[in-house]
């Protein structure tokens, strides 16, 4: 018999996910659908929230009540204090250089949004070509053609190839001088491939481009630092990180936000107003006119002291497990077929059958319990470009387990068995 | 799981297997496209309409066992039917899709196979989709049909 290695610190790192004590930070994670164990696979759609999560909304509502940035009585110096004080986590969360290249929006559609309607409709004229991808959720598609429309610009898409990649020989070819703007997926909501963003920066900013990335499908999955993606603008929303629904974030490297017009007027976002000039407030305020989501903003910093406590070396290593494991598992099944195939994926399985429609997959997989979410996972063009209505598509979060993926098969050959 | 057999019973199936009417009609006089954009699924009806008698009636698209089985069934019973027999038929089908009213098809024939349909909301809209689009159609607004009203 050998003798037993002592570990080393690399031997611990590698130790497994204690999966079981994380979800026991989920409550609902317990509860049962139709008769049968939760087996919660939408979390592409929204994670699930932790208990700590759950508890600073409460706490806010039921002790910190208050509206911030305007009070001088002490429940909104403290709320103002935890509103802000949640910035400064999500700044430290992504490694931003500074506070107030942190702004709060709704969601990563607002964020898109904010970038399109402010940076382009200053900046991008007539000519000018926005470049996007085909693998793109219609948040970072809609907004650039309504941009488009208000200013004669054009949008330039890069295509993916079959294995639901980017072909970059195309991107740097769709590169030019009328090139005004990029913005492209950091990992694909319908297909999960992680896009090489380091390579589209570069190329980007070697022409002095500004790029965006939609960062929704890549923050509860991979480590996201924007200094060294280099990028201009992040976005991503609260609740698919684990954290509250109608609140994100919008990063924006702080040169750019200061050159930009404010997005919408009202209060909070100036320093002062006459019926002759009004005169914005400083970063990151300009951006946030009106009375913002508060509980959402403090829920958002209690998610990410529970994201930054996790071991994400484990984390990252579990995921890749179950992610590999998945696709291993439905390979085997006969008539199913994969979508997706990048090399780099994170999070995501989408997958067809010919015969039977992922809507019927669906409801069939839900009476088992099994929450997946059928359709076109509002990236149409991705339909479009594999020749599928719509897929089917299981997506993962660190509280899921191999043996989910074992139930997820198995009901998967009961839909099978109905329309066999 | 019977709530899951009463949805996918073997008429459904079938339908869904061998779509009856599943054509691109040349000499529809009425058409009408419907979409669900929570999914993507389409339908394209198509109607030879004379004298208030719906001569010939066909679909084409894609989507779920439900909304093709819906179409298949809707173009089987109407077919030489009167337009306004459609109607009310339409309204009859509506009430029992969602479930509104005592009537869980007893009074619909083959259609009653849909009945199941009411206990998945977020299924209605599959069964709903050909139904409306016929309805745009011979309405003829040349309006497109969509789920979302």
């Amino acid at each position: 018999m050998k003798a037993a290695k002592k570990a080393t610190p690399a031997d611990l790192k590698k130790e497994r996910f204690d999966v079981d004590a994380v979800r026991r930070d989920f409550p609902i994670l317990n509860r049962e659908v139709h008769g049968k164990p939760l087996v919660y696979f939408d979390n592409g759609a929204t994670s699930q929230k932790p208990q700590t999560v759950i508890d600073a909304l409460s706490r806010y509502y039921s002790e910190e009540n208050a509206n911030i940035h305007r009070g001088v009585h002490f429940l909104s110096e403290t709320a103002t204090a935890t509103y802000e004080h949640a910035r400064q986590k999500v700044q430290a969360f992504i490694n931003a250089a500074h506070k107030e290249e942190i702004v709060f929006v709704r969601g990563t559609t607002e964020g898109i949004n904010l970038v399109a309607q402010s940076y382009g409709r200053e900046f991008l004229k007539a000519g000018d070509e926005i470049i996007i991808s085909a693998m793109e959720h219609h948040s970072n598609i809609v907004p650039w053609q309504m941009l488009c429309e208000q200013t004669g610009a054009r949008l330039r898409v890069i295509p993916i190839n079959h294995d639901g990649e980017l072909v970059l020989d195309e991107f740097h070819r769709l590169l030019n001088e009328k090139t005004k703007f990029v913005s492209v997926t950091h990992v694909s909501n319908a297909l999960g491939s992680v896009v090489p963003v380091h390579e589209i920066v570069a190329a980007a900013h070697a022409r002095q481009i500004p790029v965006m990335l939609d960062g929704a499908q890549a923050v509860p999955h991979l480590k996201v630092d924007v200094q060294a993606l280099d990028c201009d603008f992040y976005a991503f929303s609260g609740h698919k990180m684990f954290g509250p629904t109608g609140v994100g974030v919008l990063y924006g490297r702080r040169e750019l936000l200061d050159k930009m017009p404010p997005y919408q007027g009202g209060g909070d976002m100036i320093s002062l107003v006459t019926f002759e000039k009004t005169h914005y407030n400083v970063l990151p305020y300009k951006f946030e006119a009106g009375t913002p989501n508060i509980a959402g903003g403090i829920g958002l910093g209690a998610a990410i002291d529970y994201l930054i406590r996790l071991p994400w070396d484990q984390v990252i290593a579990h995921e890749e497990a179950l992610l590999a494991y998945a696709t291993e598992k439905l390979s085997t099944i006969e008539g199913l077929r994969i979508l997706g195939r990048a090399k780099e994926k994170a999070g995501v399985l989408s997958f067809v059958f010919d015969q039977i429609h992922a809507h019927d997959v669906g409801t069939i997989l839900d009476q088992n319990g099994v929450a997946v979410r059928a359709g076109h996972h509002c990236a149409m063009p991705v339909m479009q470009r594999f020749g599928v209505p719509a897929t089917t598509r299981a997506s993962f979060a660190l509280y899921n387990r191999m043996e989910e993926v074992d139930v997820l098969a198995s009901a998967i050959q009961k839909a099978i068995e109905v329309f066999g | 799981m019977s709530e899951l057999d009463d949805l996918y019973q073997e008429v459904i199936l079938d339908h869904n297997k061998s779509p009856r009417n599943f054509r691109v009609m040349e000499e529809a006089n009425r058409k009408a496209d419907g979409f669900n954009p929570l999914c993507g699924d389409h339908v394209t009806v198509y109607v030879r309409l004379r004298d208030g008698l719906i001569e010939d009636l066909s679909f084409q698209g894609s989507g779920c066992a439900i909304s093709k089985a819906s179409a298949s069934l809707m173009t089987a019973e109407l077919k030489g039917k009167k337009e306004a027999e459609a109607g009310e038929l339409f309204e009859k089908v509506h009430k029992m899709l969602t479930g509104d009213g005592a009537d869980r098809g007893e009074s619909l024939g083959k259609l009653a196979v849909l009945s199941g349909v009411c206990k998945f909301p977020a299924r209605v809209k599959c069964a709903s989709l050909a139904w409306d689009t016929l309805n745009s159609a011979l309405n003829s607004d040349g309006e497109i049909a969509t789920t979302e009203r």
